[in-house]
């Protein structure tokens, strides 16, 4: 269950933002995720932000595909 | 799109790909119980990336699929009241309960309205203060937190004709049930989304219990392909533990300030899965503070039970005993056109992704 | 007060001749006295006849309205039926209170409409019900076309075989997620237009070498899935489908991914599935580009021999799935 996407952060009003998913606009209660800014990624689930997207460890699990990928080639 | 499309990569998926081919040294089975995975291993066919060794079965992740019929009757029974709007997810449109659908009941004149979000429900209640406007509060841990927030808000402002009908479901204590039940798998591909709330940690006691194996899994192709691998080799080390493939989003700690709000509304009850029985601590009740938004309190409704039994199996399928071929009324009497049990009903329960993808060959 | 329609628009008296006379034959270029039916030549040959009724709520949207809708669907299930649209009627169903202005507006966009696809619109009807017993206004419209003998392949199929290309025009479902958007209640927001467009220009540089296309159909409801689901049934052939190349717009993979729906099952207004015979294909999407309903042609697939009756999609990333007929209507999801 649970249709979530990264989406980012477009405007901040007070609880509420303006979210985009590939150019399709959202809005979002941001009550459960602290210090949101404008161009921050969060996951959008039924209208609110449920959590913030960590850049760190999308490209270290990013990274570990692209070893994955590199060992596979030096074999 | 970005934290998505990186992860669809099809080089990437190719060598994870090669990789299980290569590691998976005897027959495994893995349970993933949540519905978007299983709608996102069918929608990305990562069953024909997968050698035969490796087996996927569905569990009980749809909140759809375990709502009880009961809950179905008591919504379109309070739509068809004139002083009353039912707000639904879309999902639950076309469940069939003994009654009607709700899909149905809106046909026939039922003020039934689909919402993208509990705070669309209260913007109604608020722009129409005549009608008492209901929630259809359904979903797990991910959804849970945000009916807490706009009861919260709702509270705030002193809504007064804004009501939650909850039906809202926690994952831990379904797999739990369905672990002492016995079911085989190897491990499981632990719910993402759920998890960025709860975090890891509520998935601790599956290997320290049970020795299974356990993988918090993102949504994207290479993140299933790659949980895969984890759980494979946890397998073969004999090594279970909980690992975490989706870091982009999941923490062991999760979201303190979301389970904080589910806390403050919702209390732990004992509650019917359908298909599944009553399970213990298994849903949310409304807690006493909030009582008057609690639409089971403020509009009883008396039902008859629950429907006869028939021949569905949806039960043995979200326990993983069975799968959709295995029932007689599979693409015969039960399509989605037709659905008999929630496995059908929902696009993400296990036989209507398995009609759709797998078709009725 | 602005001018609103009334029962006795529909009442068959001075009102109701004003309506027709001012409102309707004026911009629809009908010339002289009224009569019972419109008297037209007949061509020799061969005709393509069609109907369709238009619902669509919201009755304005980004890039249309019910009007220009009500032109361009029936034109364009003349044109893939492979013939030239001639000749449409209108007829209205309109309830009491709807707005003159805004039905000035929809005559107007059906008249721009009509002329840019060099049809005409000869005879309607009005009918004006009460207060609730329709939305607004409905619109009905049924065309007449003139099918070249050597495009009468192309409707049913007949010609299809292992090996043909599919070809796109463009984006499926901007139409689908733009009337979704403009919808009410639904909170959010899409940069997008409707495609909504007629096809028969683009249709006629597709089928200057006629004998190389062998079926076109517009991607109406259900989408490229369920045109797809179709012509494998039809011909008892697979098709596959490769998902990298078809050329979903952004903002619409977004709404699709959140909102849990497939992008091949959107309705677009100005789509076109094209199955070509391959040597030809290449030059056909070449023509197809230099119109500006073709700009994003693209080759998307193929027909097969195996998989009877079954569509599949090749997976961007590597997975393979049947593409199945949707089934009821979109429901946005959270799960």
């Amino acid at each position: 269950m649970c249709l979530s996407l990264p989406a980012k952060v477009l405007t901040v009003d007070g609880d509420m933002a303006e979210v985009s998913v590939g150019g399709a606009v959202f809005r979002a209660g941001i009550q459960m995720v602290e210090g949101i800014m404008p161009g921050d990624y969060v996951l959008l689930h039924a209208g609110f932000a449920i959590g913030k997207m960590k850049e760190e460890e999308a490209i270290e699990t990013l990274r570990l595909l692209d070893e994955i990928d590199g060992a596979w080639q030096d074999r | 799109m970005k934290y998505i499309d990186e992860y669809r990569n099809g080089r990437h998926v190719a060598r994870l790909a090669e990789m299980i081919r290569q590691e998976a040294a005897r027959a495994y089975t893995f349970m993933e119980v949540c519905g978007g995975h299983t709608a996102a291993i069918h929608r990305f066919g990562i069953h024909s990336l997968l050698p035969a060794k490796v087996k996927l079965l569905s569990g009980p992740g749809c909140p759809v699929c375990v709502t009880p019929v009961r809950y179905i009757n008591t919504l379109v029974t309070l739509a068809s009241r004139r002083d009353i709007t039912v707000t639904m997810f879309g999902d639950l449109m076309r469940i069939p309960g003994t009654l009607a659908s709700p899909g149905e009941a809106k046909a026939s004149g039922a003020d039934i309205r689909v919402v993208l979000s509990a705070h669309e429900a209260l913007d109604l209640a608020r722009s129409d203060p005549q009608r008492k406007v209901i929630f259809a509060a359904i979903g797990f841990e991910t959804t849970a937190p945000g009916t807490a927030v706009t009861l919260m808000h709702a509270e705030r402002e002193g809504v007064e004709n804004f009501y939650v009908l909850s039906a809202h479901k926690v994952m831990p204590p379904a797999m739990e049930m369905i672990l002492r039940e016995g079911a085989r798998i190897d491990g499981f591909i632990c719910p993402g989304h759920v998890a960025v709330i709860t975090g890891s940690e509520a998935f601790d006691f599956i290997p320290r219990k049970y020795g299974l194996a356990c993988a918090v899994t993102g949504f994207e192709p290479a993140d299933i392909m790659l949980a895969l691998l984890m759980l494979i080799r946890q397998v073969n080390n004999h090594k279970p533990h909980v690992e975490i493939e989706y870091r982009r989003a999941v923490s062991a700690e999760g979201n303190k300030i979301a389970q904080g709000y589910m806390r403050e509304v919702f209390e732990p009850e004992d509650a019917e899965w359908r298909g599944l029985g009553i399970i213990p601590s298994g849903g949310l009740n409304i807690r006493e503070r909030f009582r008057h938004f609690n639409a089971g309190i403020a509009f009883p409704v008396d039902l008859p039970g629950p429907a006869d039994e028939t021949d569905c199996i949806c039960g043995d399928i979200l326990r993983g005993v069975s799968t959709p071929s295995d029932c007689q009324l599979f693409s015969t009497v039960c399509t989605p056109d037709h659905p008999q049990g929630a496995c059908m009903v929902s696009a993400e329960g296990s036989c209507h992704t398995f009609f759709k993808y797998h078709g009725h060959e | 007060m602005s001018e609103k329609i009334t029962l006795s628009h529909g009442g068959g008296g001075r009102q109701a001749q004003i309506l027709i006379r001012d409102h309707f034959a004026t911009r629809f270029g009908m010339a002289g006295p009224m009569t019972d039916s419109a008297i037209l030549s007949a061509p020799s040959g061969i005709l393509a006849f069609t109907t369709d009724s238009y619902v669509i709520d919201p009755i304005f949207f980004p890039g249309g309205d019910i009007g220009k809708l009500a032109v361009c669907g029936t034109v364009n299930d003349l044109a893939v039926s492979g013939a030239e649209p001639k000749y449409l009627s209108a007829a209205f169903i309109i309830e009491e209170g709807f707005g003159m202005e805004q039905l000035d507006e929809i005559v107007t966009s059906m008249a721009d409409e009509a002329e840019a696809a060099g049809v005409r619109i000869v005879t309607g009807d009005t009918k004006v019900v009460e207060k609730g017993q329709c939305d607004g206004i409905f619109i009905n419209t049924a065309g007449v076309g003139l099918l070249s003998s050597d495009l009468v392949h192309v409707s049913s199929a007949s010609s299809v075989k292992e090996g043909d290309v599919l070809i796109i025009n463009g984006s499926p479902g901007d139409h689908a997620v733009t009337i979704l958007a403009a919808r009410r209640g639904l909170s959010f927001d899409i940069p997008l237009l409707s495609d909504c467009a007629s096809l028969n220009r683009l249709v006629r540089r597709v089928a200057e070498k006629p004998e190389a296309v062998h079926f076109m159909r517009d991607l109406t409801r259900g989408g490229l899935a369920a045109v797809l689901n179709e012509l494998a049934a039809m011909r008892g052939c697979g098709i596959i489908i490769d998902e990298v190349s078809v050329p979903v717009q952004e903002p619409v993979r977004g709404l699709c991914e959140i909102l849990g729906f497939d992008p091949l099952t959107l309705a677009s207004e100005g789509r076109m599935l094209v199955v070509a015979a391959p040597g030809e294909a290449g030059a056909i999407v070449e023509r197809m580009r230099k119109d500006p309903l073709g700009s994003e042609a693209a080759i998307i697939g193929r027909i097969t021999s195996g998989r009877e009756g079954r569509v599949i999609l090749n997976g961007t990333s590597g997975g393979k799935r049947f593409i199945d007929v949707p089934s009821g209507q979109l429901l946005p999801r959270i799960c």
